[in-house]
């Protein structure tokens, strides 16, 4: 449970300040006096602290799967694993600001399923030229996650509850959409989303990195993304801060609805199709787990951009390199479940051990 | 006695076997962090008797009887049981010893039925399963002791809060207890509830129980005790055998013949009036409450917990709605809805409960300063790290912080935790500022630069009000005291008036 959404969380805990009723002047004064006169070894550790768990984690799994595959580190193949995961990380994105807040939506998989569904649809059956039925798709999920908000906020409802409900309605009406069929032939130019290479990366990994970095950069410096971590650390705080919680809330199911429906725009572009089918639970879950490995605590406050990504790239990297070293699909969860004890496991050890 | 007697002890001979049943304690001391609000009491609870126990906020009565029920351990000091050693580990092992407590707050399970909610936790057992209908019939036995008239069988959900008093009374009757304290049992409950529970009392006396009393209202300690302890400042102030002791007498006890302000005079108040409210009510809360605050002037708020202070506070700032009333600033009657509405109009509140409602724990002293202030802290309305540190170090010197401001607010001392907290609101400058507690679990050094804060901020020009249990606090800094009792406004003093016998009678329901 960091307390800190930036990865210089630890920089400035100086070793002399402990718990204690007492915080003596002298204590700030050390921060800065001290690093001079310390040794590199010192210097070292510190830095090493420093690191995120989720990091090392990382580069511990990549430096295994190098060793192990000889296929791994080769630039095609991290290329892979980043389109790969391009549209689990922009749902991950909008997860991670919703755990942030301290709600959950568990509809995200659904929501991408349903909205492409419905660009399909809107394309296909009805004739709208198809950046007509693209921007339609992604209201549409920008209209679920208002749905959500609403009945988080002004409902009442537990947002477990809520986007479990609108989770059910949307794979339903994906199905009934088309009567189960999928839909396939889309234009050239949309494709390109996929196929297209920038300095041989598909275009959907920019996009996807585009979106963690708008969503960084809102949750630093702009006050209505600064306030999801007031909010999910203690609603109370907020509330009695003038800070209009529910529209908070409210604007983040929002965000995470319309993060889903672009995510369905990268999927339908790789696969060039749209799946009733897709956005399984086995996505959502991914999602979730990417924002729980990297670090983000399910009662909220806490969390970054930065180790979601973390969390994402090791859920790609493990996928990939099991899937390299020719483990059955179906074991691959279960080493996922492992990692996402230990890493809930070393995190909440970190903070009693460091700061103390 | 001789080392040869084997025979049974003289009746006469010693105090050994004649030890009268009591629940003592001797010399007990509690400290939180170097704070001790008890300072080696003496008390003695006999067998059959109903002690009354008084003192004001803050005085110790809950701390020691948290010891006594083995809630809390003493620092110092021992107990004990009908003459033998008591050095309960927990709530349960004092209950075993015949030791019971009954809080002001009950907490029951609502669904569960009021038998199930007596017996939680020592659920009596048949052939392996609970055995609902002996469970059924000794809680009405229980209840029929007192004369309650509850169904055991119903769900607790829906019984009246005196109702669940009553439970919580027929369940330390089925542990039989020697020794029972009630803390503030009639806080919630109205005139003919409490006569109700007055009169169970005395069964529980009548069959052979101690009990301790504890209650502002100092009629029913007239009316109950057989023998009264006042505590003051952690301190054991007064004790009378007897219960015939008359109002005056215990509120000078309570308050001390020594009372001394450790404080000067506030600079005279400018004449325009910043706040004015009128007939300000809140269903429920509080009705009924009207006053005003001027240019640079400190009002104090005084009252016992519960009188409904903190409450009207909360409804100036937005955080609770008014039912009825008006509130007007520098002239105008404006329309408070939210939080948002109240800062826009210059009144901002520093909550009482710092770690529940005005602090983000896990975040640095300057981005808890500049929460309510992001949206206007810079042009572009874009906030750096850079632009926090600025305000943090600039409220820091202002405010005399000293305390690594960069670490969670977790971190630091509550005196600095309090600094930091008045630091959020004064990043803006309040037209009217609201203190509610603002030195509770404060150290004597931290108290101290506080109300040298609060003096300076009027002597500004702030309009100040300030909520607090502490009588020398309110009297010393403010220069009117409002006094609220039961929700009602009960008098303004001027600070030649406020003596704390004054303001304690007006307090006293």
């Amino acid at each position: 449970m960091h307390p800190y959404p930036s990865k210089k969380k630890d920089k400035t805990v100086p070793s002399t300040n402990t718990v204690g009723p007492k915080v003596e002047p002298g204590a700030r004064a050390n921060t800065g006096a001290g690093i001079g006169q310390e040794p590199w070894q010192t210097r070292i550790k510190q830095l090493a602290k420093n690191i995120p768990g989720p990091v090392i984690g990382l580069v511990v799994i990549c430096i295994a799967m190098s060793l192990l595959s000889p296929y791994f580190l080769t630039p095609n193949n991290l290329i892979n694993v980043l389109s790969q995961v391009s549209y689990i990380g922009m749902m991950a994105v909008g997860a991670a600001l919703v755990i942030i807040l301290g709600g959950i939506d568990l509809s995200v998989g659904s929501t991408m399923a349903l909205s492409f569904m419905a660009t399909a649809f809107l394309y296909k059956e009805i004739g709208l030229p198809f950046w007509l039925a693209m921007v339609c798709g992604l209201i549409l999920g920008a209209f679920i996650g208002l749905v959500n908000g609403l009945l988080v906020t002004f409902g009442h409802v537990q947002p477990f509850i809520a986007t479990l409900a609108t989770m059910f309605a949307g794979a339903g009406l994906a199905l009934y959409i088309t009567n189960g069929n999928p839909v396939i032939g889309f234009p050239e130019w949309f494709l390109g989303l996929s196929r297209t290479r920038l300095l041989g990366i598909p275009l959907q990994v920019y996009l996807m990195l585009l979106v963690f970095v708008l969503a960084a950069l809102w949750l630093r410096y702009r006050p209505s993304g600064r306030q999801l971590y007031a909010i999910g650390g203690n609603e109370e705080v907020a509330r009695l801060s003038g800070i209009s919680v529910r529209l908070a809330q409210a604007r983040v199911y929002v965000i995470a609805g319309f993060l889903a429906a672009l995510a369905g725009l990268a999927v339908g572009a790789r696969l060039d199709s749209a799946q009733p089918t897709a956005g399984s639970a086995s996505d959502l879950l991914s999602v979730i787990a990417a924002v729980v490995i990297g670090g983000a605590s399910l009662s909220g406050g806490v969390g970054s951009m930065f180790s979601t990504f973390i969390g994402l790239l090791i859920i790609g990297v493990l996928n990939n390199g099991l899937t390299l070293l020719n483990v059955s699909p179906n074991l691959q969860p279960v080493v996922i479940g492992v990692v996402i004890v230990l890493a809930v496991i070393s995190d909440r050890g970190n903070l009693p051990l460091k700061r103390t | 006695m001789s080392i040869l007697s084997t025979g049974p002890v003289p009746l006469n001979g010693g105090s050994l076997t004649e030890e009268p049943k009591a629940l003592r304690g001797i010399g007990l001391t509690k400290q939180y962090g170097g704070n001790t609000v008890l300072h080696g009491v003496d008390i003695t609870l006999r067998a059959g008797t109903v002690l009354g126990f008084i003192g004001e906020n803050g005085a110790g009565k809950s701390t020691l009887s948290s010891i006594l029920a083995g809630i809390k351990s003493p620092d110092a000091g021992e107990m004990f049981l009908n003459g033998l050693p008591y050095a309960p580990t927990g709530p349960a092992s004092a209950l075993n010893s015949g030791v019971a407590i009954i809080h002001q707050e009950i907490k029951m399970v609502p669904r569960l039925s009021v038998a199930e909610n007596m017996f939680l936790g020592r659920w009596p057992k048949k052939r392996g399963r609970v055995d609902t209908a002996s469970m059924a019939e000794q809680a009405e036995a229980a209840l029929a002791v007192l004369g309650a008239k509850i169904n055991p069988r119903r769900p607790v959900a829906g019984l009246s809060m005196a109702a669940q008093q009553e439970i919580e009374i027929a369940k330390a009757i089925l542990r039989d207890p020697s020794y029972v304290i009630f803390d503030e049992p009639s806080a919630s409950l109205g005139q003919e509830e409490t006569e109700k529970v007055l009169d169970q009392i005395r069964v529980l006396r009548d069959r052979g129980a101690g009990v301790i009393y504890i209650s502002h209202r100092l009629d029913e300690i007239s009316a109950i005790a057989d023998e009264i302890l006042c505590l003051r400042d952690g301190h054991r102030a007064m004790a009378w055998d007897t219960g015939d002791v008359s109002k005056d007498q215990m509120i000078r006890a309570m308050v001390g013949r020594e009372f001394v302000y450790a404080h000067e005079a506030p600079q005279p108040a400018e004449p325009d009036v910043v706040l004015e409210v009128k007939n300000l009510a809140r269903h429920g809360a509080f009705s009924d409450i009207s006053f005003s605050v001027r240019k640079g002037e400190i009002l104090g708020m005084s009252g016992l917990v519960g009188a409904g202070r903190t409450e009207v506070v909360r409804t100036l700032a937005g955080a609770d709605r008014a039912d009825a009333g008006t509130i007007v600033v520098d002239g105008k009657v404006v329309k408070i809805s939210n939080v948002a509405s109240a800062i826009r109009q210059g009144i901002f509140m520093v909550p009482e409960d710092r770690k529940g409602q005005g602090l983000n724990l896990g975040r640095s002293g300057g981005e808890n300063m500049v929460l309510p202030w992001e949206k206007t802290l810079t042009p572009s309305g874009f906030v750096s790290s850079r632009t926090v540190k600025r305000v943090e170090r600039a409220q820091a010197q202002e405010l005399d912080i000293r305390g690594n401001l960069d670490i969670p607010v977790l971190f630091l001392s509550g005196g600095n935790q309090q600094k930091v907290l008045l630091a959020k609101w004064l990043v803006r400058k309040p037209k009217v500022l609201i203190l509610d507690e603002p030195t509770r679990g404060v150290d004597v050094g931290a108290k101290a630069a506080i109300y040298e804060i609060v003096r300076k901020l009027a002597a500004d020009g702030v309009a100040i009000i300030v909520v607090s249990s502490e009588l020398e606090e309110v009297l010393g800094l403010s220069h009117r005291v409002l006094v609220m009792a039961g929700g009602q406004q009960r008098g303004i003093l001027s600070r030649d008036e406020a003596l704390p016998d004054r303001v304690m009678e007006l307090s006293v329901p």
